[in-house]
Parts: structure tokens; sequence; C-alpha cells
């Protein structure tokens, strides 16, 4: 049951990484994924399954409802009847763990979000290989063709001992908003580096017109993305080899610190009570000059019936730490119950769920960033499409450079609320540095146990 | 002399047969009260001694969760919260309610029209209420702020202030539940005799001498009732508070509950979480004892 932590050091994610990368062009090399382009896809026997019924379940999101939405589409292809249950994200994750709890879950199909759920699903073997189904012809689509997957999405999805438990959907990456129309008043460029992003939000900052030169969560549990933003650029990591954590590591305090200053000096009165919607609509009203969270909330902003900033709104990329250029990533997918006895017509569902025609939609709905590149090329082609090109670029370029923004550990809620609790202290002045030693400290034993568990 | 012994021999087994009816006849409130009252607190109490993860193993500790609990220093502060809290919760929403209903008491135009109106607030869900209320603590946009820059007052940082957040919340609550304070004690205003004030008129009482002396100790049950509900609800208040601040900035307004949710439902440390209900329990029952207490001594106003 127990499988090793997760290395999190830079040299050691390289490796995994390059570990990944290879994992995934076995994918492509395995029979059924290749014959599939050469077959075509017209050959591929999509009602194998016809008269099953299975049930999905889903996160209660712009994306659930839009496949929710579809479910006809993939019930007159398959033949295959679906049940789904869609309920709000907090709920989702603790039904998932009593029902899985319960040896005998009423789905075949689960959605989960990768930065909280991967580890706990992987540790409990509650998810099932899709590698042998992934591998059989019969089974596989030729048109999943994992080269279009991006790279942060395919590295979510396999396992470190090289099992695929999920197929990747959508992929968040954070990025920094920004106002331009306040940029170019003060005639300064978007910053490429963190030093330069402190010294825009110097000069941005303007107090007596209301105006934050930066903004982003301060609330406990949701701040600590944005800390570990920093945290990657340092060149930190979240735990090492031994599973020790790396949280009070010179680099993370680093990050602390620019923490610190970005939001208790730049940031709003009462930031340390921020989540992304009161972030939101302080930049929504053009009082703030950068925003950084996930590339997810963009859609608001060229809207002209709630902002008062379109196409005034310049999309970033993470600038770059002292160390590397990284942009902490967040997303979901969905796999398969590893106790389904429809596991066959399960992986259909997932298949139908990933393809392209549906990761389009996804674009187009801006219910979420799809992890299949040509998504976007096919999305930008219709009319109807308005994100903006400076969008579309931001989200390519930060998926390349992605890593993921939280420890793939089981605990990572308390992880984010002990942490999250020792963020807010240090806008309200607490040091950084004692502020990570306690919460570093009063985390290792939980994870420790989690792990012998 | 034989004859008046043969009932008394037959009285105890007709007696014990009424007995074992009445059992029975009391069997189903038994069951139920066992079913969702003492299983669930005694299993609470099994549980509380373990260190029980959902997912994991559990293992016999002993009252190891316990010992942690006194030394953990947020929870303690949880407490300290939750007092805080329950006092400005229940006091504020009396001493208003209570006015409002010797006000709505009184004869005056349109007085139906307006108690209605002022009871509106406690039908209002309190999700959509706490909701509403955020945006209009919003630092920078939102309402309040705006109302204190009109008057010349400097703004506010509401529920984003670590030393504001709790009588922020408080506000909310105030908001919310003064209506049901003046409900109840209007309620006791209408059952209160006349006879006293008017000989105590002839007697050349003063308006403040018939409140203290007549109203008051007439009303005292009422205003118990009432303070009793209140602080049933404000020690269980969670829904308010967790839409709003979530506990925070930090853990400023983190109560018992809140604690409790997040250890359960978000950790999924039973073994802990149930070890808080515990002590919140005792707490609870310390308090009702209180209260009880109070009561007792009421006699005298």
């Amino acid at each position: 049951m127990s499988q090793p932590i997760r290395d999190d050091r830079p040299d050691a994610l390289r490796r995994r990484l390059l570990g990944a990368g290879a994992g995934a062009v076995a994918l492509g090399a395995l029979p059924g994924a290749s014959l599939v382009q050469a077959q075509g896809s017209g050959a591929f026997d999509w009602k194998r399954f016809k008269g099953e019924k299975i049930e999905v379940f889903l996160v209660k999101s712009p994306r659930g409802d839009l496949l929710t939405k579809f479910h006809k589409e993939f019930e007159d292809l398959t033949g295959i009847v679906v049940g789904s249950e869609m309920v709000p994200e907090q709920q989702q994750r603790q039904k998932a763990v009593i029902e899985f709890n319960s040896g005998n879950p009423s789905f075949d199909v689960i959605a989960l979000s990768y930065h909280v759920q991967k580890r706990q699903f992987a540790k409990n073997n509650w998810l099932t290989d899709l590698r042998p189904m992934i591998a059989d012809k019969s089974l596989a689509d030729p048109a999943l063709d994992f080269a279009d997957f991006a790279q942060g999405g395919l590295n979510y999805a396999v396992e470190p001992d090289g099992r695929v438990n999920s197929l990747p959907l959508n992929l968040d990456p954070w990025v920094v908003y920004y106002n331009k129309e306040l940029f170019d008043a003060k005639g300064i460029a978007f910053p490429k580096t963190f030093a330069e992003m402190q010294d825009a939000a110097a000069k941005l900052t303007d107090s007596g017109k209301g105006v934050a030169g930066f903004v982003a969560r301060g609330l406990k549990n949701a701040n600590v993305p944005v800390w570990t933003s920093f945290l990657l650029g340092y060149g930190g990591s979240f735990i090492d080899g031994k599973g020790k954590l790396l949280t009070d590591s010179s680099e993370a305090i680093d990050a602390g610190k620019m923490y610190q200053v970005m939001l208790g000096k730049y940031g709003p009165p009462g930031v340390a009570g921020f989540n992304w919607n009161e972030s939101q609509s302080l930049f929504l009203q053009g009082k703030a000059a950068m925003w950084l969270d996930g590339i997810g909330f963009a859609q608001p902003l060229e809207d002209p019936t709630k902002s008062r900033i379109v196409g005034k709104v310049g999309y970033g990329v993470m600038p770059a730490g002292p160390k590397r250029q990284v942009s902490a990533l967040f997303g979901d997918g969905e796999g398969i119950s590893t106790y389904s006895k429809k596991k066959g017509p399960a992986w259909f569902y997932l298949q139908w769920a990933s393809n392209k025609m549906n990761q389009t939609r996804m674009l187009q709905a801006a219910a979420g960033a799809p992890v299949r590149n040509s998504a976007y090329a096919a999305a930008q082609s219709s009319s109807d499409f308005k994100a903006p090109k400076q969008w579309v670029e931001c989200m390519l370029t930060s998926a390349r450079i992605a890593q993921p923004g939280l420890p793939v550990i089981s605990p990572v809620t308390e992880f984010r609320d002990v942490f999250g609790v020792a963020l807010t202290n240090m806008i309200n002045g607490a040091d950084p540095a004692a502020e990570l030693k306690k919460a570093t400290a009063d985390f290792q034993p939980v994870l420790d146990k989690s792990e012998k568990a | 002399m034989n004859s008046p012994a043969l009932p008394t021999a037959s009285r105890p087994g007709f007696l014990a047969r009424r007995r074992r009816a009445y059992y029975f006849f009391a069997m189903p409130a038994l069951v139920v009260v066992g079913a969702v009252i003492i299983f669930p607190w005694l299993f609470t109490v099994w549980m509380s001694v373990f260190d029980w993860r959902i997912g994991s193993v559990p293992h016999f500790v002993g009252l190891e969760n316990y010992i942690k609990l006194a030394t953990n220093q947020r929870f303690l502060e949880s407490i300290v919260h939750t007092f805080y809290f329950t006092l400005l919760a229940v006091i504020l929403p009396l001493l208003l309610g209570t006015a409002a209903a010797l006000i709505f008491h009184r004869e005056f135009p349109f007085r139906g029209v307006l108690r209605g109106i002022f009871t509106m607030p406690m039908m209002a869900t309190p999700v959509a209420v706490a909701l509403v209320w955020t945006m209009m603590f919003h630092p920078q946009q939102g309402v309040l702020n705006y109302l204190l820059s009109l008057v010349g007052l400097p703004p506010s940082l509401w529920v984003y202030s670590q030393t504001l957040v709790i009588p922020s919340l408080v506000l909310v609550e105030v908001w919310h539940w003064t209506p049901l304070v003046m409900l109840i004690v209007l309620g006791g205003l209408a059952a209160l005799p006349t006879e006293p004030y008017e000989s105590a008129k002839l007697d050349g009482a003063t308006e403040w001498q018939l409140f203290r002396y007549i109203t008051f100790p007439l009303l005292a049950p009422f205003l118990i009732v009432a303070a009793v509900i209140r602080t049933i609800d404000a020690l269980k208040a969670f829904d308010t508070i967790y839409v709003i601040s979530q506990g925070g900035p930090g853990t400023a307004s983190e109560t018992i509950n809140l604690y409790l949710y997040l250890q359960a439902f978000a950790f999924y440390n039973v073994g802990n979480a149930s070890a808080v209900v515990v002590v919140f329990f005792i707490i609870i029952l310390a308090l009702a004892l209180v209260l009880l207490h109070v009561r007792e001594k009421t006699k005298w106003i």
C-alpha cells in the first residue's frame, strides 16, 4: 500500500519530470495508442458496451455542468446510460472519502482535484490503473492522443511508480493579471523577475487613490499557493526524498518575506481576510495593479457588465524568481473507481470526456483551461471565442513552466491550514522565519503519520 | 380475618404486572433516545480515545487526545473566541430586543406594519445573510465603509481585522436575531396583568419604578427563556462565521465549532474531533448548570 513519498527537490523533480515524460512517450508507443492514428477513428467500436449503465460523480462547477449538459451525446455515441451526480467541491471531497472507505462506492467514474486528492487516492489504491485499457486497441479510441496533452497534465496523471490513475481535463496555472492602464500611467513595463515585481508594486501602490500595487489571497488555507508561487521561484521545494519537510528552508523563508512585503506592504487594507473573490472585485474596480491567482478567473475581467477595466487587462506569466521561473499548477481530471464493476464503460466515458470536442467546448465556455494543446487552436478558430490572444499565450507559456503548486501528499488540507495561518500572521507583522519554523514543526508529525498509516 | 389478606396477597403480582406493562409502553421512547442520543454519545466517547483518521486503522491511545487538547494553543484560543462571541451575541440582542419590545408594546400608528418589518431579518436564510454582510464588510467596496465616510469617520476593516472580526460577526448576529428576542419579550408583555400597574400608579410610582419593580420582575422568566435560546444559538453558531470569515483572519474568529469542523471534515481526524466534542459537551453542561442556577436565583427579582 505505502509508496515512497514523492521527492520534491529540484534535481529529483527534474528526474521525475524526465521519468514522467518517458512514461508519456511509452504511452504513445503502446500498441493501442499508436495504432489508432494509422487506423483512423472510424474503425473504433464505441458501441461495444451498449446497454450498460454507469454512474459518474462530478464536482459542481462550470466543467461539471458542461459535461453533464452533453451526456446525451455520449449516450448516443456508445449506447451506455449515464447516471450522474454533481455536488460542490468541498462536499465532493468528503463524500469521496466516505464512499471509498465503505468499500462500495456508488460511482464508477469520479472527478478529482489533483492538488487535493491525487496522493490520497493513490495511497489508498482507490483508482484503477488505466494502462491495460490504454494498451488494449479494442478499448482505446485512436483519437486519444497523449502527445496532444500538456506535460503538466500528464505529470499529474502518472504516478511515481508508473501507474496511470486518471485522465487530466483541466489545468489551472497561476498567472499575474495586471492593469495596463495603471502600468502605462507610471511608465512601467510588466515585471520579468521577482525583484522587478516588488519594485513595480512599490511604484504602483497609491494609498491616497486607494490603489494597491498588488493583491492576492491572504485568507488562511486559500493563501498557500501565493506563497508556494514565490517558493518555487526561489528554487525551494516542499519535501525531500526522506519525507522531511523543506518548508523552513532559506528559500521558504525568502518566499515568506516576499509574501509579507507584497501583501502586507503593497496589498490593500484587510488583505489578511481576502480570498480570490475579494481580490477579484478589487481588481475589477481598477483598484489593484497586479493580481496573482489561477488563470481560470479571467472571464469576468472582460465582461463589461462586471468589469471597469475591460480591454485594459494584461495577462502576464509569473515572473522569474532568483533561481527559476515557475508557474504554480493546479488541475483536475477523472479516474475510475477501483471497486467499479463497469470499468470498460467507465473508460469509454473518460475518453469521451477528455476528447478534443469537449476540451474545445470547455475553453469556449470559459469553463477552464483544457489540457489538450489542440483545443486552443480549435477554439480560436471559432468566431464566438472571446478570450484575448494574450490570455491564450499566457496559458500555453505558463503550462510549459508549471509545477505542482502544492505538495502531493494526503493531508494537503491540513498543510494549507497550518501554513495558511502562518502566512496570515506574516501579513500582520510576524517574523516569517519563526512562523515557518513553527508551522513546519507542527505539520511534520501529521505528514509522518499520514505516510505511515 | 383471613379474607382481607387475600387481596393483599394478590397485590404484588398486580403491581409487578403493571410495572412490566409500564416498561413496555416506555420502550419506543427508550429505543429512540438510545439510538439517537445515548448510542452516538457513547460512540463519540469511544472514538475520542483512539488515534483515528478516516482511511487508516484506529489505534487506542487512551487519554492522549485530551492531553494534546489541553496544551493545544489553537484549541484553547477557540474556547476563548467561543465565549467572547457568545457573551456579546447573547447580551446585545437581549438588551436591544427588550428595548424594541417595550417600544412596540406601546400604541402608535402603523405599529403592526412596523413590527412585521422589524421581524423580517429573522426569516432570512443564514447563509444568504452572511453572504450579503460579507459584501457590505468589504474594506474597499463595502457599503459600511461608505456609510462611515458619509459621517466623516475613517474606514474600518470589519471582519478583515483580527481584533474587530468577532464584534463584526456579532453585529450580524444582532441584526439577525434581535427580532426573536423582541417577539419573546413582546409575548411576555402581552401576558402581564394590568392591576399591579394601576395600583402602583395610584400610589404615585414613577415610570422607572414601574419598570424596575413590576415589569422587569414579571418579565424575568421570559428574559431567561430568551437568554437560554440565544445562548444555545450562539454556542452552536457556525454558518455565519464559516461563510463570512472561515475562522480568520488567521484563527482570530475560530470558535470551537469551526475548529471541530476542520478536524472532523477537513482533516478527517475523527479521534481528535471526538475529544473536542466531549470537551465542548462538558463546557455546555457546565454552562447549563450555571443558567439553571441563575434561574433559581432570579426568584428575588
